[in-house]
């Protein structure tokens, strides 16, 4: 069924454009208007056909193709867009939080002098994220991840005039070049494979038998490399090891950019990008156990870096980077519609937690340093309630909405059936990290949570302490809607095994036609996992509280005294920036400022550049000397010219003549007339027809001659002009029988 | 008298007003050189004019003196304008076309 998709990303775009080029002549209000509007249209429309139209449209969902956008050789890629329930939940996330955290921006951004730009980045931002998920073939997706990529970009940089913004911002864009150069890398297998880049031609052939199963390297068949490639891709976008790097330092952008792009939308993506390739991931085993293993050991690792950052911001990036290793070890046992469910769930709470950090440090001062925090409770109230109920979320407190979807993801790795016999293992192992990822959420956030609102007293010096306000609405009534969400979001995918109803699960429901059903766990498992899960969150939140209720406690110290190393290692992230330091930027800077002393300077400035213009100028000197101003002198050379001309122009040209040679039995009859330009000029002619006979020479342009044997011959006419003395030779073989 | 009797004493003329030309310093004596190439050209014409009998090539001849007359009337202001701007009339030094 067709539906004009188009409007979905075209308001914002549309929005993006009319406040790039008006945005600076209109007021605030109106800029935030239209920015509003853009999304808010979008986000009506993406309803519309999610809820309204979707259910009626087919197995295919809706289409909507734009036009033809390459068509060459083999390769022939339509600007189409397709909703099915899995861009559709997408849509409705993306438009849904993105509307929110644009009402939050119009307070937080209240006083920025760029509000028209920031708008028209967040709604450009929104415009390439939907075409991300809306694309129905690879390379239209490829167009919004990039223009996501380049809206991150802008955006972590929108502070540009201090240098460590900009540099974030370039750091981001390079780690992201990096993965999708391996996106791409994936798209050029599977379009030689499978012949086709659009997602359902793609899907139909990922069989088992398809040509996506010939072995390709080391054994592995093209799926399993196209696979991993892709999923490199996803590490950069999603920020999973190893390039989840730039994430953190991402953070250098306004709160509601890390909100939107750094957490809600923009890094779930690679997520995305997998449930949608789901036919190619599905055919190889090894390639699903690499994504959920390099998921789970991300949501431990950051999990940890998460202990010991003093940045409230910094700590909800690691805290991203885990959940999306939620995310992906999801998708990565086969569980899509679990890590799908995980992803619509941190949009919710983690866009809350992010935009609460930005309430509170709109009311520090702008300080982010949860150590000068504390005792924020009852001063920023509506703000602590809606952190407490996205902590909560996050910790996966039943009922809150982590608790079902984190639950889903752990629950699945561990009976999931993908992996086959000698794999099997891999879920388990998944199962046992991510339970531990857990158990760290829990304690981190905790900590977080305690160390800004708990107490009594703000740490904070007195001028900081003097302006903590409560944020205006427009930024706590957007926090509340999240806060709601965060909390409810999770009974749209309640495990449909446990209450024997299989439409229980919403979002199963809704993405069973895409990616398959289901992932349904025996009940006592489920139950199990359940209990597990939430006794792990307890003591993860019992531990932080022990360690940090109402400020630093004797044990936090005591545990730092007793490892100071470690502490400090994990204060420094584990020295992955430094390690990628010197493994790889250095030697690069290295090899390329050898490259520019050699290349550039030697090469092309002193060689190209320098010796071009060495050799202009000895021509120019040569030539210089010539240019006497002397006019006999010109008049000598151009007398010589025209000599060398007049002589050249004056040569005798040989006469243009033909051999036509007619053959009668043994007689032949050669004919050696000129072409078609006659002179009345006599020619002398010489016969010699091969066979021993005398020459016959005359004027006579014509010769019969009688053969005596038969037998191949060649004929030779030798033409003379007696004027000028010039002589042309002339061949023709016969054959006489 | 044949032809070729006039051509050569044509182009002898032709020749030696060139080395005029090329040669002689003195702008005078190039500008007579020019007038003996016309009319070694002249010559020409009129040669094969004769054995061609044709009348068109008297009426070139006429029409290259009148040129010529008109060339030299100029060729000789130029003359006298070089002469005032530089006191000599000797090509060597004139080579304004330098700069």
């Amino acid at each position: 069924m067709t539906f004009d998709l188009r409007l979905i990303p075209l308001f914002p775009f549309l929005g993006a454009v009319l406040l790039m080029l008006f945005g600076r002549k209109w007021s605030r209000d109106f800029v935030f208007v239209v920015a509003a509007l853009a999304i808010g249209a979008a986000c009506v429309v993406s309803a519309d056909a999610c809820f309204f139209q979707l259910p009626d449209a087919g197995a295919g969902g809706l289409t909507d193709v734009v036009g033809t956008w390459i068509a060459t050789g083999d390769l022939h890629i339509d600007l189409a867009f397709r909703m099915d329930g899995l861009s559709g939940v997408m849509c409705m996330v993306i438009t849904f939080v993105g509307l929110l955290i644009h009402v939050f921006a119009a307070g937080y951004m209240a006083d920025d002098p760029d509000y028209a730009r920031f708008f028209a980045y967040l709604n450009l931002f929104c415009g390439a994220m939907l075409v991300l998920v809306l694309g129905d073939s690879l390379p239209v997706l490829f167009i919004g991840w990039e223009g996501v990529g380049l809206c991150s970009y802008l955006l972590i940089g929108f502070w540009y005039s201090s240098n460590d913004n900009a540099d974030a911002g370039k750091k981001a864009f390079i780690t992201n070049r990096i993965g999708d150069f391996g996106f791409l890398l994936g798209m050029f297998l599977l379009f030689q494979y499978a012949g086709s880049l659009s997602v359902p031609d793609i899907t139909s052939a990922a069989t088992a038998t398809g040509p996506l199963m010939q072995p390709l390297w080391l054994g592995q068949p093209v799926a399993f490399w196209a696979a991993l490639f892709l999923f490199v891709g996803a590490t950069g976008k999603s920020a999973q090891i190893p390039l989840y790097v730039w994430l953190p330092d991402a953070m250098a952008g306004p709160t509601p950019v890390s909100a939107l792009i750094h957490a809600a939308t923009m890094v779930t993506a690679g997520v995305y990008m997998i449930a949608r390739m789901h036919a190619v991931y599905m055919l190889v085993p090894a390639a699903m156990a690499i994504v959920a293993v390099v998921g789970a050991a991300t949501a431990m690792f950051a999990a940890v870096i998460g202990f010991a950052q003093n940045d409230f911001k910094k700590v909800l990036a690691y805290s991203t980077v885990s959940q999306l290793g939620f995310m992906f070890a999801g998708v990565g046992t086969g569980n899509f519609d679990g890590g799908i469910f995980h992803l619509v769930t941190h949009a919710f709470f983690k866009a809350g937690l992010f935009l609460c950090a930005g309430s509170v440090m709109h009311a520090m001062s702008g300080s982010g340093d949860i150590r000068i925090m504390g005792g924020l409770r009852k001063k920023l109230p509506v703000t602590h309630a809606v952190f407490a109920a996205c902590w909560l979320a996050i910790c996966g407190i039943v009922p809150f909405s982590g608790f079902f979807s984190k639950d889903s993801i752990i629950a699945g790795a561990f009976g999931t059936e993908i992996y086959g016999e000698h794999l099997a293992w891999v879920g388990k192992l998944v199962c046992v990290m991510l339970m531990l990822a857990a158990l760290g959420t829990a304690f981190y956030m905790t900590r977080l949570y305690l160390l800004v609102f708990s107490g009594d007293e703000t740490r904070a010096d007195e001028k900081i302490k003097h302006h903590i306000h409560e944020s205006p609405p427009i930024m706590t009534v957007p926090l509340a809607v999240l806060a709601i969400g965060a909390t409810l979001i999770g009974l749209i995918g309640l495990p449909g095994g446990l209450v024997h109803h299989p439409e229980a699960n919403l979002l199963a429901h809704e993405l069973q036609p895409v990616v398959g059903a289901e992932l349904e766990v025996a009940p006592s498992i489920e139950w199990g996992f359940m209990a597990a899960s939430l006794g792990l969150a307890v003591i993860g939140i019992m531990v932080a509280v022990a360690f940090y209720r109402g400020g630093y406690k004797e044990p936090a110290r005591a545990f730092g005294a007793k490892f100071p190393g470690f502490l400090r290692l994990v204060q420094d992230k584990f020295r992955i920036d430094e390690l990628y330091d010197r493994v790889f930027i250095r030697p690069i800077k290295t090899f390329s400022r050898g490259l520019f002393t050699f290349v550039d300077r030697i090469i092309v400035d002193k060689i190209l550049v320098e010796g071009t213009g060495f050799v202009v100028d000895i021509f120019a000197r040569l030539a210089r000397a010539v240019q006497g101003g002397d006019g006999q002198r010109y008049m000598a050379v151009f007398a010589v010219g025209v000599a060398v001309l007049v002589h050249f122009a004056t040569q005798p040209t040989l006469p243009f003549t033909k051999l036509k040679v007619t053959q009668t039995g043994r007689a032949v009859e050669v004919d050696a007339h000129r072409g078609n330009k006659q002179s009345t000029r006599p020619l002398e002619y010489a016969f010699d027809f091969g066979d021993g006979r005398p020459i016959v020479k005359g004027t006579a342009a014509e010769q019969r001659h009688d053969y005596d044997r038969a037998g191949n011959y060649t004929i030779h006419v030798t033409v003379r002009d007696p004027r000028w003395g010039t002589e042309n030779d002339l061949k023709e073989k016969v054959e006489v029988r | 008298m044949p032809t070729s009797y006039y051509l050569i004493l044509s182009f002898v003329l032709f020749l030696i007003g060139t080395a005029g030309v090329l040669l002689r310093r003195n702008a005078l004596i190039v500008l007579m050189g020019i007038e003996l190439q016309i009319n070694g050209g002249n010559l020409a014409l009129l040669a094969f004019s004769r054995q061609l009998n044709d009348l068109k090539g008297h009426v070139f001849a006429f029409l290259i003196i009148a040129l010529a007359a008109a060339e030299a009337a100029v060729g000789l202001a130029i003359l006298v304008g070089l002469f005032r701007s530089r006191q000599t009339i000797n090509l060597d030094e004139a080579t304004l076309m330098k700069r």
